[in-house]
């Protein structure tokens, strides 16, 4: 597997150093790492909130088709996307 | 940043500090050449309190800043360092400690990562010990720096490695990289050289020829690529190479406030430099006073202060005509385009400083970052 794919039983997480953070003075949701500051749209915010160490890939995409009422395969393929580009750039440990 | 809060908006559409870059003191054990503070040093007991500090970062978080940027100097100088992180991450603050590593114990850092530091920045000066120790002007440094670094990530902090390139050590750019990999960082900044302050007075003895800089930016641009997932790679390039000038600290005073051991509060951390601009200080004025208010911070914000070529180009929105500091110190103005760019009347300068490296021949003595001391009173 490559450094930055997730399988569906990772289990992805934020690493210390990364945080989601709702900035209040700019009334949106920031993603913040070293010397970075990443927007965040809904979508994403959705989807890092999920990302806590312990549901698996697989659980995160369920719960958000559930949730969303979405298709499965859409979500799957819009979380792969996110998490891959952003474990590339070591913000999400896979 | 696109939202802002109201009262900002009637002031040049000025939008809210993403970082704050906290100078702590200018105290310092290595004596590196190109060191970014200025020439004249701050002494200890010119230094802000802790409660100074503690203000400053409420006001900052107040504000809407995101980032606090712990520098130096050596921050760890700092006896209250601990109690100044654990403010920072108490009023919300993205905690970024910068440092040399010296003066760290592997207890100190446990606590510093228990009050709440978010990541921790830790410089190399080389790859290569004796050479590192060197150019740090300090015996074993290297060796405390690698026990430090696992210290870092032993407490479950992130680690960046921050090198500086030049004449001395170029030709280890990657190994330099390669070393921050097995060091265990997650990041590694490979800045080459920027010649202000004492990097402006070492110019001779750092600057690189354009061969050995166009061989070690193509080795790290390769490394970027083949390291993604493993390491990301911040590559600040040369300018004095360069065709256009570099969006020198994303605009003048756009992102971010630097504020020096005593409190003056700076649009960069070179704009001492620039004569006749009025800083203002945290002891007299808050941060949201000075961001929006302070005549330097407002001296070069939007386009009006521009010169030709800037002022007719459609790159002035882009780089912002680039650095004022290096305009003022190659051109002697200020308000002069970055001499950097290839537009400007007074590039051939930076063509002539260019050329001066290629043939070099020995590599000078370094003049070493060094706290000078006041002169006795009368």
């Amino acid at each position: 597997m490559e450094a930055n794919q997730s399988n569906t039983v990772s289990k992805p997480c934020l690493p210390r150093g990364v945080r989601l953070k709702y900035d209040e003075t700019r009334s949106e949701w920031l993603l913040l790492a070293p010397e970075r500051v990443i927007k965040t749209d809904a979508i994403a915010v959705e989807i890092l909130k999920r990302c806590d160490g312990t549901a698996t890939f697989a659980a995160i995409v369920d719960d958000l088709a559930q949730h969303f009422s979405a298709d499965r395969a859409r979500v799957e393929a819009d979380v792969r996307a996110l998490l891959g580009e952003l474990a590339a750039k070591r913000m999400v440990d896979l | 940043m696109t939202a802002t809060p109201e009262r900002f908006d009637s002031q040049k559409r000025l939008g809210a500090p993403v970082a704050i870059l906290a100078e702590l003191t200018h105290r310092c054990p290595l004596g590196c050449p190109y060191c970014s503070n200025p020439l004249a040093l701050d002494p200890r007991e010119d230094e802000l309190s802790t409660s100074d500090w503690t203000r400053v970062f409420s006001q900052a978080a107040t504000l809407g800043v995101l980032h606090a940027n712990l520098s130096g100097g050596e921050p760890a100088a700092r006896q209250d360092l601990t109690d100044i992180i654990a403010h920072c991450a108490n009023v919300g603050l993205y905690t970024n400690l910068i440092t040399s590593g010296i003066g760290l114990t592997q207890d100190r850092v446990n606590e510093l990562a228990r009050a709440g530091l978010d990541h921790a920045q830790l410089s190399i000066q080389d790859s290569d010990a004796p050479s590192a120790d060197r150019i740090a002007g300090y015996k074993g440094a290297f060796a405390r720096k690698l026990a430090v670094a696992e210290w870092i990530t032993q407490a479950g902090l992130p680690l960046t490695i921050n090198a500086v390139i030049h004449r001395a050590n170029i030709f280890r750019a990657g190994d330099m990289v390669r070393l921050a990999v097995k060091l265990g960082a997650r990041r590694v900044e490979i800045a080459h050289t920027q010649y202000y302050g004492w990097g402006l007075t070492n110019r001779a003895a750092l600057m690189p020829s354009r061969t050995e800089a166009e061989v070690a930016i193509a080795e790290v641009e390769a490394l970027k690529k083949a390291l993604a997932g493993v390491i990301v790679i911040d590559h600040v390039i040369p300018d004095y190479h360069a065709r256009y000038p570099k969006a020198c600290m994303g605009g003048w005073g756009k992102r971010g406030l630097n504020v020096t051991p005593t409190g003056k509060t700076l649009p960069c951390h070179a704009a001492e430099t620039i004569p006749d601009l009025e800083f203002w200080t945290v002891r007299d004025r808050s941060i949201e006073d000075i961001w929006i208010n302070s005549p330097a911070f407002n001296a070069f914000r939007g386009e009006d202060w521009m010169r030709e070529p800037c002022r007719s180009c459609p790159r002035k929105t882009v780089d912002y005509g680039g650095c004022r500091c290096q305009a003022l110190a190659l051109t002697g103005d200020a308000r002069e385009a970055d001499p950097v760019c290839h537009l400007s009347p007074h590039h051939d300068k930076i063509a002539e400083i260019a050329a001066q490296s290629e043939d070099a021949g020995g590599v000078p003595l370094y003049n070493y970052r060094r706290m000078k001391l006041r002169e006795p009173a009368e």
